[in-house]
């Protein structure tokens, strides 16, 4: 069964920069000829249940667009998006938190966002401490954690969500290596246990070690959809044999 | 689809949990300052209506109050309200959940407020007033119809400001407007006749108006006072709800 389904995408935005004035905005509004370009253009893309599968591309190519309507955040121009179960969609670390509130406040508000029930928080609670390696500092304001605690904080609250999808956007490039390395240890341990990903990378490396499928996007098109170890050859080359390194 | 999984209001409970921690954590006389304010206020208004312009209202603080404490809330929530999606972009562009959260979070985080004000009003008119009477049995159907007309227009508001950043300033502008279009520190009765008609669609003019004869005259609010706050107060939540609905699909992408 499908998981995700996205047929026949196209998200056009309009370059605005010089139409604020509201004289400037009646007059494009009547001619009709505002700037606009299409960050994506025709993109079909079915996600099985259980398949893992990595989105590489240039900046610009669409991946954080291709997403973004994935996720349900923003809406496609075109096009329509089928999406079955629940699904966790980690935009970025630690979304809601505030420097004044405590670790545990963090928790619960970032999690109540992610799409958890009080329930379901409680239960989790002592689970997400534990992973995120914090507990002296859990009643403490976040502003004085260290930018590593806070991504630890952040990836440790998105993994305990146990969605039927997690949707990932290069936020693995956080923490000390020891910590990336049990984030990587926790999503491979997520696909084992027969759930979907989807994962948004600029590194090659990142994405040939999670994914088993990889999708090429080029200028918001697909380039190449396959087997992840000839889809990345092939990116690669197209690179001229520089892998880009992990930020 | 995933947003009808989400649990909001849990999600309600936690951002107005949110705004009230960090506006209080880092002061030492936390929520007194919600008391403090308007106080502060009606010194100043009572020292210029009594000593420098003689005004014959009597027991001119609590009549003063009575008007500013309705207005307070009215503004504080409408302009946070107005400005709580951009304020909250990152959240928009990158957490899927009823975005309608937003807005009515920052309202109901200003009804904690305007709730503590209205008790220690109340306290004060039980020392220094008119003290209890039958008609403060209107004071949860009054107080509840602002609330209404605030989410309404909050949610409007917000969703406009997102496409026009100019929003911000005619609300800003209008609030200022307001503080003397509203009878707060002036009887109503005294607006000539002329006049009068730009305060009967008012609907903070109106709350005032309602507040200050259960309290101070003891009587019942005005049957069609109380027909067109109702009818004006919900038709401002429909709109508001209509509005953000329709607009609120392309957020992302303005923010």
């Amino acid at each position: 069964m499908n998981l995700l389904e996205l047929h026949d995408i196209g998200k056009r935005y309009f370059l605005h920069h010089k139409r604020q004035l509201l004289a400037q905005r009646v007059a494009g509004a009547i001619r009709r000829d505002r700037n606009s370009f299409w960050a994506l253009r025709h993109v079909s893309l079915s996600i099985e249940a259980g398949e893992s599968v990595g989105i590489v591309g240039a900046n610009g190519a669409g991946k954080s667009t291709l997403l973004s309507i994935a996720v349900g955040v923003s809406a496609p121009t075109e096009g329509t998006v089928v999406q079955r179960g629940r699904v966790a969609a980690l935009l970025e670390l630690g979304s809601g938190f505030h420097p004044d509130l405590t670790g545990a406040e963090n928790i619960e508000l970032n999690a109540a966002l992610l799409g958890y029930t009080r329930a379901q928080v409680e239960q989790a609670f002592d689970s997400i401490v534990d992973f995120a390696a914090i507990p002296d500092f859990i009643d403490e304001p976040l502003r004085t954690y260290s930018t590593g605690m806070i991504a630890r904080l952040g990836f440790s609250v998105a993994v305990h969500v146990d969605p039927d999808i997690l949707v990932l956007d290069e936020v693995l490039a956080v923490g000390d290596q020891e910590f990336q390395k049990k984030c990587m240890e926790k999503i491979l341990e997520f696909h084992r246990c027969g759930k979907t990903l989807l994962f948004v990378s600029h590194s090659s490396q990142a994405v040939e070690s999670l994914c088993q499928r990889a999708v090429w996007l080029d200028q918001g098109a697909v380039h190449r959809d396959g087997p992840a170890h000839d889809v990345l050859a092939e990116y690669r080359s197209s690179l001229n044999g520089v892998d880009v390194v992990p930020a | 689809m995933v947003a009808a999984s989400h649990d909001h209001l849990y999600i309600l409970s936690k951002l107005i949990g949110k705004d009230f921690k960090i506006r209080y954590r880092n002061m030492s006389l936390g929520i007194f300052w919600s008391l403090l304010n308007p106080l502060i206020m009606v010194a100043v208004l009572t020292y210029v209506f009594t000593q420098i312009y003689k005004s014959n209202i009597h027991s001119y603080p609590l009549f003063v109050l009575i008007g500013l404490i309705p207005f307070n809330f009215f503004t504080l929530a409408w302009a946070t309200g107005a400005n709580s999606i951009l304020d909250n972009a990152a959240l928009v562009k990158k957490v899927r959940f009823h975005r309608e959260v937003i807005p009515l979070s920052v309202v109901l985080g200003n009804v904690i407020h305007f709730l503590i004000q209205m008790l220690l009003l109340m306290l004060l008119i039980v020392a220094f007033g008119q003290g209890v009477n039958r008609q403060w049995l209107w004071l949860p159907v009054v107080l509840g119809l602002e609330i209404i007309f605030v989410c309404g227009m909050a949610l409007a508001f917000s969703a406009l400001d997102v496409y026009y950043r100019d929003i911000r300033y005619v609300v800003d502008s209008a609030n200022l407007v307001l503080f003397w279009l509203v009878p707060i520190f002036y009887d109503f009765d005294d607006v000539p006749r002329d006049y009068r008609l730009l305060y009967e669609l008012n609907p903070v003019a109106a709350v005032v108006l309602a507040c200050r004869s259960i309290f101070l005259r003891a009587t019942a609010p005005h049957e069609t006072l109380v027909w067109k706050l109702t009818l004006v107060s919900f038709a401002a939540l429909a709109v508001g709800l209509l509005l953000f609905g329709r607009m609120k699909r392309r957020f992302a992408d303005y923010l």
